[in-house]
């Protein structure tokens, strides 16, 4: 049985999964590679074979930009690319931690909190000890 | 087979740069058609291959070709953002090559500034960014610039000299659509967007269009000006969203030049003129290395101090790049223009003497698709 052939596409699997609350990413059962985001073949293999598991959480940041937001529209908010210990990379946005203090190498860990438009999103925060 | 030298740019033209009050893309683009087709001394009738592709109009092509009165044997609508251009080249070179077409006319337009006054785009946030907000596209790039930053030492006045060679380049070039002056300090101090980019490392919001007409090298020389002929071609594609590229600091120019010079028996060093698609100043500096005119991580110190400005070691961009001379949304027409004309000696106060290989090369998306082309007059044959 292949993902293929199962009801619904992994874009729907994985927003399902986070809207209650559960971050996975896939993994292939044909090379063990970890894939994100959600796909229907391995890009490392081209197996459909793609099952799901729940990463460590843990990333560390590869990229970040601040985006420059006037006060009365909000304010300046963080977009960072982090790169997760199962070998794949995300968007995402770092909280509890001031913008500029974020830099490539800061380790962070995942939580789901609400995204720009109120839906369920994978964000991060500095590891605990971490600095 | 190779399709080095077998095809030619016969005509090319720009119109509607800078603001084009009350035109639509298209007409902006069919103008430029005209001034294509009387520069190449063909009639409308004799174009058997059309290729374009607008901002907004996702056939395009179909309305080209019926804006024209054709009925063309192939329409090209290939979409791969603003390396679209340099693509359709080679299809189009193909297509003479086979005889499958006589003449092939490749043209863009488009009216964003005096339409919107901002870049228009058919896009949206990709799904797995939207949560996120990033600015569509600055934000991709600021990302790629911040990278780089990090992992070569980078530096916030390197980026800033990429815009001051644009200017200094512009200055020179009576139809660029900004010539004050500008210095490494009027960068660094103007507004930052989205860190480390700001204003000035973003490329100018303009109207705009541009055309060529290609023919087989064996008929290029029935026309009035002299013909300039396409020495080889390459594409890269690495992603489409910024959070899908490999590796923020490698773009597909590295795999698109090689394919190019590869097919043109050149190298980096034969190279007279470069034209970049410069979005972002980012852009020339990642551009520069993967094409190998220096080392990965090393882009920084070859833009520094002049390095690409008018006198410096190589001239890039030597119309004002989209940073300072046109940008109306997908530039990578603009980078074959400046080429033909740069490689006709028409060029006047910028043209750089004896230029008989250009390099032209277009980024399409998020530094998603990369497409080179290189150049070269009869002499280079
Ligand atoms: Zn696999």
């Amino acid at each position: 049985m292949t993902g293929m052939q199962k009801d619904q596409g992994p874009d729907a699997v994985f927003a399902a999964k986070l809207a209650e609350g559960v971050f996975e990413i896939q993994k292939c059962n044909g090379c063990g590679a970890h894939v994100f985001h959600p796909r229907v073949i391995c890009p490392a293999c081209g197996s459909a074979d793609l099952g799901w598991v729940a990463p460590t959480g843990r990333g560390t940041i590869y990229a970040r930009t601040i985006v420059r937001r006037k006060p009365e529209r909000g304010g300046d908010y963080n977009v960072v690319l982090v790169d997760l210990e199962e070998g794949v990379r995300m968007m995402a946005r770092v909280d509890g931690i001031a913008h500029d203090e974020i830099a490539a190498g800061l380790q962070v860990s995942a939580s789901i909190a609400e995204g720009a438009n109120g839906e369920p999103a994978v964000v991060f925060r500095p590891e605990r000890g971490a600095s | 087979m190779s399709l080095r030298g077998k095809a030619a740019i016969v005509g090319a033209a720009l119109a509607g740069c800078g603001e084009a009050h009350g035109k639509s893309a298209m007409e902006i683009t069919v103008e430029a058609v005209h001034g294509a087709l009387t520069d190449a001394g063909v009639s409308l009738g004799d174009v058997d291959a059309i290729a374009t592709c607008q901002p907004l109009d996702m056939l395009s092509g179909l309305t080209l070709a019926q804006e024209l009165g054709l009925n063309p044997k192939f329409t090209m609508n290939n979409r791969m953002g603003g390396s679209s251009f340099l693509s359709h080249t080679l299809w189009a070179a193909m297509l003479l090559e086979l005889r499958l077409a006589d003449t092939v006319l490749i043209c863009y337009g488009s009216n964003q500034r005096t339409a919107s006054g901002k870049l228009m785009t058919a896009l949206g946030l990709p799904t797995y960014e939207a949560p996120y907000k990033p600015l569509f596209p600055l934000s991709s790039y600021a990302l790629a610039a911040d990278r780089h930053m990090t992992q070569f030492g980078t530096t916030r006045e390197q980026l800033a000299d990429v815009a001051v060679a644009a200017r200094a380049w512009a200055q020179k070039n009576p139809e660029a659509f900004i010539r004050d002056p500008l210095t490494r300090e009027d960068v660094i101090a103007s507004r930052l967007v989205s860190d480390p980019l700001r204003v000035r490392d973003c490329c100018l919001v303009t109207d705009g269009g541009g055309a060529i007409v290609m023919r087989r090298a064996e008929a290029a020389k029935d026309h009035p000006k002299p013909p300039v002929y396409l020495l080889g071609g390459g594409e890269g594609t690495t992603h489409r969203d910024i959070s899908e590229m490999p590796d923020l600091t490698v773009t597909g120019a590295a795999q698109s030049g090689a394919s190019a010079m590869g097919m043109a028996g050149v190298k980096p060093a034969d190279i007279d003129v470069v034209q970049l698609y410069d979005a972002f100043t980012i852009n020339v500096i990642l551009f520069l290395e993967d094409l190998g005119f220096c080392k990965k991580g090393e882009g920084g110190a070859f833009v520094e101090n002049g390095g690409i400005a008018p006198g410096g070691h190589l001239p890039v961009n030597t119309n004002g790049g989209g940073l300072s001379c046109v940008h109306p949304g997908m530039y990578g027409i603009f980078t074959l223009v400046e080429a033909v004309r740069q490689l006709r000696g028409e060029a006047g106060d910028r043209q750089i003497a004896g230029a008989e290989l250009a390099l032209a090369h277009g980024n399409g998306g998020v530094l998603s698709s990369q497409v080179t082309n290189i150049l070269g007059t009869e002499s280079t044959l």
